[in-house]
């Protein structure tokens, strides 16, 4: 079950569209590193644990990670509102905005559609938790990659409230497949 | 009604400010479930933003279905989705503007 806050986890107000930067970021939207794969990746994970504590962290950093797509996408829509014919075709978002106009569809920088081949779900709990520690550091690369392409500050203090909480969750990752998780209960 | 809105906007901010406190909380005590001393900053600032919540619902619109208040018409669904980002979000021109509540200390009551 889940229920649904009104507001966003850490604010987004931009207030000049810029279609490039929205073609970079909606990548952690539906691309290989992006919090849609983050999401469905940790919360399709928890049924194989026999670990209560393990569950636990995957429910809930899976939830804060829906959050982080709800950011995302707000972000990308910021940027893409009120564009002109002239601004669309300017920016190189002629492609996307022949098959989506300025809706919200996940995908790649580089226009690839989101897939579930972008993360695993293995049935092994030390497995998957190697996994989630990998994934959380490779979407921190691509916040920094972000980053390094923009500097609107607008765009940039959201994107790094996001790029930080991939290093916490990244710790709290590490504590769940730690050796002393014999401490758990086990189901 | 500029006023009112930077206070609308101030109060979200707060409750984000607040709600991370325990989203930081919850996934530190998911791996330390025998913190004691974190579980009672948990219930602290737990009940810090239920009042919160109850408030804005007062004064603005629900941000959750359950703190819905009686009320003319259902502003959970008038009121601004979150990507919006519009100068005076609410209440709209033609609703019941925003009150506080009967029952509780309205502004600042959870500080």
């Amino acid at each position: 079950m889940w229920s649904y806050e009104k507001r966003l986890q850490f604010p987004v107000n931009i207030k000049n569209p810029n279609a490039k930067l929205a073609q970079v970021i909606i990548s952690q939207y539906g691309g290989p590193d992006g919090e849609m794969g983050a999401s469905m990746r940790y919360l399709s994970q928890r049924y194989a644990t026999p670990y209560r504590e393990v569950a636990g962290v995957l429910t809930d950093i899976g939830t804060e990670e829906l959050a982080h797509l709800e950011m995302v996408a707000t972000i990308v829509h910021q940027l893409t509102r009120n564009l002109s014919m002239e601004e669309i075709k300017a920016s190189g978002f002629a492609p996307y905005y022949t098959d989506h106009t300025v809706g919200i569809w996940p995908q790649a920088a580089g226009g690839i559609p989101f897939n579930a081949c972008e993360f695993q779900s293995k049935g092994d709990v030390i497995t998957d938790l190697f996994e989630d520690m990998a994934a959380e550091q490779k979407a921190r690369t691509t916040y920094d990659n972000i980053l390094r392409l923009i500097d609107d500050p607008d765009v940039c203090e959201p994107i790094k409230f996001l790029r930080q909480r991939e290093i916490v969750h990244f710790q709290r990752f590490g504590e769940t497949n730690r050796e002393d998780c014999s401490i758990f209960s086990k189901r | 009604m500029a006023n009112n809105c930077s206070e609308q906007n101030r109060m979200l901010r707060d409750i984000s400010i607040i709600d991370f406190t325990l989203v930081e909380l919850t996934e530190y005590l998911d791996t330390h479930p025998f913190d004691t001393q974190a579980m009672e900053y948990f219930n602290h600032y737990a009940r810090i933003k239920n009042q919160m919540m109850q408030d804005f619902a007062c004064r603005y619109y629900p941000l959750t279905t359950d703190t819905s208040t009686d009320r003319k018409e259902w502003n959970w669904v008038l009121s601004p989705m979150p990507w919006e980002n519009v100068e005076d979000p609410y209440p709209l021109a033609d609703s019941t503007p925003g009150r506080p509540c009967n029952n509780n200390s309205g502004r600042g009551g959870y500080r």
